[in-house]
């Protein structure tokens, strides 16, 4: 029955071109405008770390002064270097760093390359670890030569790609601000989407080129990238003694097992603020913070409201598509009252015409399905030709384009219930009289 | 012509009459919101920096053979270095001026602090950003000053990256100078930097300078700009060249080239564009509004075109449908004219109930963007055009089938189908 059905929709399609292609047409619009937006959302909303994220904790302290104070406001989103210090000291959780970001310039030893500046991370040894950076020469470095200052360097697969034509690198020496470092790690290519560790840089910014021990970065005075916040008297616009300055610069990681020892890790955030009051350090009531990576990533509003909003566009005009399929479909199926009349006077049943009804919009629903993806690939083809710095990952994956079909499908075929029952309200004797 | 009959046949097309209004009514709703939006992205775009944009550009670099920071002496040899860059731009036959300066405006890189009119107090009274340069900034960003004077090269302090000595003479914008003096008399007058104690005088009021910051916090002190004439002098430094009028190109191709013949052993932000245009900055600072506001105006138009095919079609449907009952019409003496009118007031019919709908709906959705999206309220005026624009695309959608039932001969009502 349902090859006749097809066998009926396809040349009741074909007898009104004009009217096929506009439903076809409109469907697709629909379907692959929403499909773009939603492809783009669903690349920015996505797990950095789906193994580990629930894990991973970002905490958060309150080291401001009384200025501007207000009672449970959400403390600063970076920690001084005393607190880092402190906190990484602690050892409280299974692995823990610290980090900031920043640049440094490469000196090529090649006479034809100009020094260029890279993108740095100055950060300690569990960053490797916790953040399962792939590597594809060498290893990371350990804490005897964060405490050492070592001149050590992990540089990433493209920088190595550039100086050192790809070979395995470690042990070479690299020069940087007039300084010669060990490169003993090369790292794989590693892009956590979005830039998790330090949303400052750029939410959606590929992974830096450099990684230096954080200690080192600080002996050498190397350039910061990043937000920073000063308060009181101690803050100023100096590099220098950020060491010492009541500034917020560094992001603080802890890598803990469980839900208990997550519980545990906040009395001891609790505890330490408590005691830094004590101390005179601190002067706000303690007010701490601890959440999951992707708890982290909603604070800090990630996904970019425009794309948000786009994908509500997107859904508001597949709507407005969907009432036109149906107004079209509607007047299509009525204007057919006669020949459903016969069919019914023939023996087919109300179910049966509304299968066979229902068939033809099913048709419709996969030919807009396809042109759909195909205006989806090419939606999201435009996207990638934007500069935005998400733009390079826009790309629909295998349950995105299974997504698509079933929502093509599925929109064409609740467009086509209302046409499809009135359509086989008609009563047989009244068509066949007018006949 | 009277109505009653257009009504009573309309009755007939129940779903289709509902349908064809609901999809006007989501149009209208989503239209309107939509151009709302590139609006507000076009004002933010033109907002003006009160900088002279044209013959503008920046260079961002640093040395890599910069003396580290910790050994004497090193201030004086990298102030040196900076002002042997100063003095071969300046002698570039394309450039006008040159001033080192820590930002420029639409650039996103900005130190934002609180001024007080009272070191005691402990709430700022305006939040400010900081531009530090020397004497030529003002002339080269094209600044106009309103009140005071301007910097000479007595006030410029040289400092290194390490010593923040406070200069005792500032020049503010006038959004500054009003907020504080609202008398217009800032200039002579001493404010105070967050947690200090040491009194700043304002010698100078400029008409008007953006903020570097773009997002939406640092628009709530949009043109809170002050100027510190500090010479900073590190192992970076960014310099304004304005090129002489209609030389641009030609100055931003000479002033690397100048640069890396006074010392190559230096890096550009970006080594593909050492120099960048203003016009470029602003560009890269507004792109995603721009990507915005064309994607809006992408469907507004390809929604506007599906609901004019949407009313082509049904109509259409409905003119075959009638096709017995306009030739009943026409042979009882009704004109071409008459069955035009006819098909078009009653678009005029659904597309009004359509645009009331979609006036609700769209001051509904407006509610919901402010609420979810930080918008504004957006005035009626928006709504008022959608509904006519609607109005208006209904007519001409509905023209062409309107014209073909007005076709119909006659004689078809003798005809039995």
């Amino acid at each position: 029955m349902f090859g006749y059905y097809l066998d009926l929709a396809l040349r009741s399609l074909r007898r009104n071109k004009m009217l096929t292609a506009l439903m076809v047409l409109a469907i697709a619009l629909g379907i692959g405008a929403c499909m773009t937006t939603f492809t783009v959302l669903h690349v920015l909303s996505g797990d950095p770390l789906p193994d580990k994220s629930a894990r991973l904790f970002y905490p958060q302290v309150d080291p401001l002064d009384m200025d501007g104070y207000e009672a449970g406001k959400e403390p600063e989103r970076q920690v001084t270097w005393i607190d880092g210090m402190n906190l990484l000291k602690a050892k409280r959780g299974e692995r823990q760093a610290l980090m900031t970001g920043g640049a440094v310039p490469v000196q090529p030893t090649q006479s034809s390359m100009d020094p260029f500046f890279s993108d740095a991370r100055y950060t300690t040894a569990d960053f490797f670890p916790m953040f399962e950076t792939p590597f594809l020469y060498g290893h990371g470095w350990s804490e005897a030569e964060d405490d050492g200052k070592a001149r050590v360097a992990v540089i990433s697969r493209s920088l190595n790609d550039k100086l050192f034509d790809g070979k395995d690198s470690t042990n070479q020496i690299l020069r940087m601000k007039d300084t010669a470092f060990r490169v003993i790690g090369v790292l794989d290519n590693w892009r956590p989407n979005p830039h998790f560790y330090d949303l400052n840089m750029g939410q959606y910014s590929v992974a830096e080129d450099v990684f230096l021990p954080l200690a080192t970065s600080r002996d050498l005075n190397l350039a910061r990238n990043g937000s920073r916040n000063c308060w009181g008297k101690g803050g100023g616009n100096d590099d220098e003694h950020l060491e010492v300055a009541t500034c917020v610069w560094l992001q603080f990681w802890v890598q803990l097992q469980s839900a208990d020892k997550a519980a545990d890790y906040r009395t001891f955030l609790d505890n330490y603020s408590k005691e830094q009051k004590a101390l005179g350090r601190f002067e706000r009531p303690s007010n701490v913070r601890l959440s999951n990576l992707m708890e982290w990533l909603d604070v800090n509003k990630v996904v970019p409201s425009d794309v948000r909003l786009q994908s509500w566009l997107a859904l508001g005009f597949l709507m407005v598509c969907l009432v036109n399929t149906v107004g079209l479909m509607l007047a299509k199926f009525l204007r057919r009252s006669g020949e459903l009349g016969v069919r019914r006077a023939l023996g087919a049943s109300r179910r049966e015409v509304f299968m066979q009804l229902l068939v033809e919009a099913g048709v419709i629903g996969l030919a807009g399905g396809v042109g759909g993806v195909l205006l989806a690939y090419l939606g999201l083809w435009l996207v990638r030709l934007q500069p935005a710095d998400y733009a390079s990952l826009a790309h629909l994956d295998l349950p995105m384009l299974l997504i698509t079909f079933v929502l093509a499908i599925t929109a064409s075929l609740l467009s086509g219930l209302l046409p499809a029952w009135r359509a086989c309200q008609i009563t047989p004797a009244l068509q066949l009289k007018s006949q | 012509m009277s109505v009653s009959p257009i009504l009573s046949a309309l009755r007939r097309h129940k779903a289709g009459v509902v349908l064809i209004g609901l999809q006007i009514a989501l149009t209208l709703a989503i239209v309107c919101n939509a151009i709302f939006i590139i609006g507000e992205r076009i004002e933010r775009m033109n907002r003006p920096t009160g900088i002279v944009e044209r013959d503008l550009f920046l260079i961002q670099q640093a040395w890599v053979n910069a003396p580290s920071e910790e050994i004497e002496g090193s201030s004086q040899k990298l102030g040196a270095m900076q002002q042997e860059d100063l003095l071969a731009l300046r002698q570039l036959a394309d450039v006008e001026s040159v001033a080192p300066t820590t930002s420029m405006p639409l650039l996103d890189s900005s130190w934002n602090e609180g001024i007080r009119l009272d070191p005691e107090q402990q709430q700022q009274t305006a939040r400010v950003s900081f531009y530090l340069g020397d004497e030529q900034l003002l002339p080269t960003l094209g600044l106009r000053l309103v009140a005071g004077r301007t910097f000479t090269s007595a006030d410029i302090l040289h400092q290194g990256l390490r010593d923040i000595r406070q200069p005792p003479v500032v020049i503010v914008t006038k959004a500054i100078a009003d907020l504080l003096f609202p008398h217009g008399d800032a200039v002579g007058k001493v404010v105070y930097l967050a947690g200090t104690h040491k009194p700043i005088t304002i010698i100078g009021v400029v008409e008007r300078l953006q903020v570097p910051g773009l997002n939406r916090w640092t628009a709530s002190f949009a043109y809170n700009s002050v100027v510190l004439p500090i010479q900073r002098e590190g192992f970076f430094a960014f310099y304004a060249v304005r090129a002489k009028p209609g030389r641009l190109q030609a100055a931003m191709q000479a002033a690397p080239a100048a640069l890396y013949k006074v010392n190559p052993l230096r890096v550009f932000a970006d080594i593909k564009t050492p120099a960048q245009s203003f016009a470029a900055i602003r560009a890269r600072a507004y792109r995603d509004d721009i990507g915005m506001a064309i994607l809006m105006g992408a469907v507004c138009l390809i929604l506007l075109g599906v609901t004019a095919a949407g009313i082509v079609g049904l109509t259409s449907f409905w003119v075959g449908q009638r096709q017995h009952q306009i030739g009943i019409r026409r042979a009882l003496g009704a004109r071409r004219i008459d069955i035009l009118r006819y098909f078009q007031t009653e678009n005029l019919l659904i597309a009004s109930g359509g645009a009331m709908v979609g006036l609700v709906l769209a001051f509904i959705l407006n509610l919901w963007l402010i609420r979810h999206y930080e918008m504004s309220r957006m005035p009626l005026i928006y709504v008022l055009t959608g509904v006519v624009a609607v109005l208006v695309l209904g007519q001409l959608a509905v023209f062409v089938p309107a014209r073909r039932a007005s076709m119909v001969p006659p004689v078809v009502a003798t005809r039995s189908v």
